[in-house]
């Protein structure tokens, strides 16, 4: 089952992507977890990349940029409002 | 070890769910379930890839090299852009349920309903 | 039942779920080993048979556009599903919001940025046979293209932009009109879908056939919801500002 056959950056980025999930799902504070968000998904879009898939890295770079952080923040706005 | 992307994305979705189920407020617990999807891309492009191979695109490269599966990138950029309206979704039934019960915190909406 | 019981029940249970998905995992073929056959055959005989460069969205609106078909209609129905719990209270217009940029170099390089964006997203819809590309990606850039006219100016420009009345008709034959192609080829006696036109030439605009037509039209439909999706959330938050604006 030992085969080395993963370059060393290919486990880099395995392995960021990993404590990047992690670091998103222990940030409590809402509006952290929208920046760390964002941090993560420009990991998923190296890994894409990293995985030879260029159309997956393109939607995920346009989505994760603009649509999540707008339509969260947007959220936590008004549930503060009250 | 050549196992090691697939027991990434098995780590990411088992510490999605956690995230889910300890969660003091309903958006924190919208984004851990866009992190619980996000394993199955990463699943899905691990199984297509082919060593060595580079994309499937063939625009100046000579017909019949290497390149990884597509039909696993298919599946997963249609799902990656369909995932923001459902997370648009998910928050305006959190925000319905701040203006009926005030609060923000699943734990207490339990209780209200007395 | 309490938080405390719900999470002794949990971490047993996750423990439980975890072993065996790990289990599950590392009976999978090593990575890089691919082992399916689809993907070789798929890889050597796109180009011949269709002209299309770009193998991953010839699968997509092509060889299994009925699946695309499905996934469009995902999106409808979860922006009216938005629309409708968005809306409940019935919305008055704003009087006036005072709340254009003030720099002005904010404002002139903003503009021409947008115009710049919106024609990188059509070429990217309008190339995805060619190059990495394709309806969805470049829908979704589109949306975030025009967003930017709300970022750089005022709500009143964005508004004027993105109204109902605008984006209705764009979503609406976006969804439908990839109903209507594949119904026009079922009309013509041939399958649901069908790629009529035939294989175009290589690496020019035309090499999709009417494959290049559902592109167009997943495109826009893309577009449009998610700029319904924008205009619900921004109206929604802008709409009590302006009240304490008038207000105060």
């Amino acid at each position: 089952m030992i085969l080395a056959t993963l370059h060393p950056l290919q486990y880099a980025i395995f392995a960021l992507v990993a404590i990047a999930a992690t670091a998103v799902v222990l940030t409590r504070d809402v509006q952290r977890q929208i920046l760390v968000n964002g941090f993560y998904g420009i990991l998923l879009v190296i890994l894409f990349v990293v995985l030879a898939a260029p159309d997956v890295a393109l939607s995920m770079l346009a989505v994760s940029t603009v649509g999540y952080p707008l339509v969260v923040l947007i959220a936590i706005a008004k549930s503060r409002d009250k | 070890m050549s196992v090691l992307p697939y027991l990434v994305a098995g780590w990411i979705c088992v510490i999605g769910l956690y995230g889910i189920v300890t969660s003091k407020h309903l958006i924190h617990l919208a984004l851990c379930l866009t992190v619980t999807q996000s394993s199955t891309y990463v699943l899905l492009l691990a199984v297509g890839y082919v060593k060595g191979g580079g994309p499937p695109i063939f625009k100046g490269v000579k017909l019949g090299t290497t390149a990884v599966d597509p039909v696993v990138q298919s599946l997963t950029l249609t799902d990656i852009v369909v995932s923001v309206t459902v997370l648009a979704l998910i928050l305006a039934l959190a925000l319905d349920v701040h203006d009926e019960l005030d609060t923000m915190d699943p734990d207490k909406i339990v209780e209200l309903q007395g | 039942m309490s938080r405390q019981i719900r999470i002794a029940v949990l971490v047993p249970a996750l423990g439980l779920f975890g072993f065996l998905l790990a289990w599950a995992l590392v009976g999978l073929p090593h990575f890089g080993d691919y082992r399916g056959p689809y993907g070789y055959v798929l890889d050597r005989v796109v180009l011949p048979e269709r002209h299309m460069t770009n193998v991953v969205t010839a699968v997509v609106f092509d060889y299994r556009g009925f699946d695309t078909m499905g996934e469009e209609f995902i999106l409808f129905a979860a922006v009216v599903g938005v629309v409708l719990l968005l809306r409940q209270g019935g919305r008055e217009e704003p009087d006036r919001l005072n709340d254009s940029v003030g720099s002005d170099g904010v404002r002139i390089g903003g503009t021409l940025a947008v115009g710049a964006c919106v024609l990188v997203s059509l070429w990217l819809i309008s190339y995805g046979f060619v190059t990495p590309g394709g309806g969805f990606q470049g829908g979704a850039a589109l949306a975030s293209s025009v967003l930017l006219v709300f970022l750089v100016s005022s709500h009143k420009a964005w508004s004027g932009v993105a109204s109902d009345r605008v984006l209705d008709p764009f979503e609406g034959v976006g969804a439908g009109g990839y109903v209507v192609i594949g119904l026009g080829a079922l009309i013509g006696g041939l399958p649901f879908l069908t790629n009529v036109l035939g294989p175009g030439s290589v690496g020019t605009l035309f090499s999709g056939g009417s494959a290049a037509f559902v592109n167009w039209s997943a495109g826009m439909e893309v577009a449009a919801a998610n700029l319904v999706l924008f205009t619900e959330f921004i109206d929604e938050y802008v709409v009590p500002l302006a009240k304490g604006d008038a207000a105060g």
